[in-house]
């Protein structure tokens, strides 16, 4: 299907260079087109204006004053300091672990393999290892406290996000996400394929599991008890200065444009349009040039997922620590088990 | 038998290096001097087998590896030490006054596993163009003939699960 052959080496370092791409670019997106200027508008301030047109070079500038800045290792962190640098590139080497799963095309992947999501939820529970270490290193109390929390938060809502990624799996019938993507778009609701079947629809509760989780995942807004500024000053980054700081800040921002990928990919259709458009039945007939489309594709719907974890994230106040709990175990698990039994009924009924 | 036609050359090599790191790893665990530390070369020794698992093409069980022990074990694990008591360098009297018993205990543990080992599949070797493990193939393994072991695992985990509850209730 593909025009072009490339040896090995060539299309591994495509792959590579893919990623850099796949994990900065949402990374500086998000962070203009939300962080900066949706957050200002929606608090009736302009936002960055002077560095470039409308301020779109700010992100450069920010990055430069973080690399000049000194990288510093607290006193008494000194004994640790090897693990207090390490922590922040654990944390991004689980985003870019992440990223390598997601299917951007019909033959542009990084990786096309049978685990596909259960493989996303095991490399971002990673990310909780470096966050705990980077409390624990800071030698400073409100470091170690956010880092529990973080952990506590993380390992809570990890639970239901897995359970809802169940529903999907069961009604596509695999777990390789590049599978899940045709299911929906080769799929029909009662006969009509115009739409395909984005398990949008028949997963709805699956979705905003999920998306909740997600939002407690990435610690935004509602359920960022664990770098809380008002009792925690910044939580596990606290001591962290220059780069470091900004390795953090990209990981939490690359992080929230690739799980929302992976939302498109499981509840959205992906890359995918609809298959019935062009006339296409399986993944086969797919045409070249939808692996050019279909990132733009998938980018468009990332930034919609996104534009939502932000408007939640401007919008509500801070959930307490026991709150946040009780509503992971009580309320978010309950739920996904009984979407789970439903969906399984369903799809032995149908 | 010939070894050129079908020996693993990258597979071997790679089975060797990861195997080093780990040996390396579950020797600091016992000779670290500091609770956190073990704890993170337990990260090292845990993600290594999950790496031995990709080479032997069980993609599944090295994901679940990964998910249960590193995601889950040890976060709770490294949870549990910062919660109570976790110094920031080293520590000393940290060893156990009976550590010596434990030696005994892993060599006849190592024993045991080679012979059960060698004696139920010494003889096979692993077919040179092996492909990755199907993940429905699992399940309908685990969900077929292997479903009473499945349930006497789930059996098990339940009446812990029940054990902490009541453990941990306060009236």
């Amino acid at each position: 299907m593909v025009g072009v052959e490339l040896a090995y080496w060539a299309e591994s370092l495509l792959r590579v260079l893919g990623g850099l791409v796949a994990v900065l670019l949402p990374a500086g997106t998000v962070v203009y087109l939300f962080l900066f200027k949706m957050m200002s508008f929606m608090q009736s301030r302009l936002g960055p204006m002077e560095a470039g047109p409308y301020g779109s070079l700010q992100l450069f500038a920010e990055v430069g004053k973080w690399l000049q800045k000194e990288d510093i290792v607290p006193t008494n962190a000194q004994p640790e300091a090897r693990i207090f640098k390490i922590a922040p590139l654990v944390v991004l080497a689980s985003t870019f672990l992440l990223v390598a799963v997601v299917p951007f095309g019909p033959d542009a992947w990084f990786t096309d393999f049978d685990g596909g999501i259960f493989y996303a939820l095991a490399v971002s529970s990673v990310s909780v290892l470096g966050i705990l270490i980077a409390g624990w290193s800071s030698a400073n109390k409100y470091s170690l406290l956010g880092g529990l929390r973080a952990a506590g938060q993380l390992i809570a809502y990890e639970l239901p996000m897995v359970l809802a990624v169940i529903g999907v799996v069961i009604q596509a019938g695999t777990m390789n996400l590049q599978k899940i993507v045709v299911a929906q778009n080769a799929g029909e609701i009662f006969g009509w394929d115009g739409l395909g079947n984005p398990f949008l629809l028949t997963q709805f509760v699956g979705f905003l599991i999920f998306m909740i989780a997600v939002q407690a995942e990435l610690t935004q807004t509602p359920f960022d008890m664990p770098i809380a500024e008002s009792e925690l000053v910044s939580g596990y980054m606290t001591e962290y200065s220059g780069f470091r700081f900004l390795i953090f800040f990209i990981g939490e921002f690359a992080t929230a444009g690739v799980f929302s990928m992976i939302a498109s990919v499981l509840f959205l259709g992906g890359w995918g349009v609809p298959f019935a458009w062009f006339g296409w039945t399986a993944i086969d007939d797919v045409d070249n040039w939808m692996n050019v489309v279909g990132p733009l594709i998938l980018f468009t719907k990332m930034i919609i997922v996104v534009f939502f974890v932000m408007w939640v994230r401007f919008s509500y106040p801070r959930f307490r620590e026991d709150q946040l709990q009780r509503f992971a175990w009580k309320v978010l698990i309950p739920i996904s088990l009984a979407n789970i039994m439903v969906t399984a009924v369903l799809k032995v009924a149908f | 038998m010939t070894p050129s036609a079908d020996l693993l050359v990258a597979q071997n090599v790679g089975f060797y290096l990861i195997a080093a790191v780990m040996v390396l790893g579950a020797l600091r665990v016992v000779t670290t001097n500091n609770v956190v530390h073990a704890a993170l070369w337990l990260v090292v020794v845990l993600s290594g087998a999950a790496a031995q698992f990709v080479l032997l093409a069980a993609e599944f069980v090295a994901l679940t590896q990964v998910l249960v022990y590193v995601g889950a074990v040890m976060v709770l694990f490294l949870f549990g030490v910062m919660l109570t008591r976790a110094k920031i360098g080293a520590e000393r009297e940290l060893n156990n006054k009976g550590w010596f018993l434990g030696i005994p205990v892993s060599v006849l543990l190592l024993v045991t596993l080679v012979i059960a080992l060698n004696d139920g599949f010494g003889s096979e070797r692993m077919p040179v163009d092996v492909a990755p493990m199907d993940t429905a193939v699992v399940s309908d393994q685990i969900f077929g003939p292997y479903l009473l072991p499945f349930w006497a695992l789930s059996f098990v985990l339940l009446a812990a699960v029940i054990g902490a509850i009541v453990l941990a209730r306060r009236d």
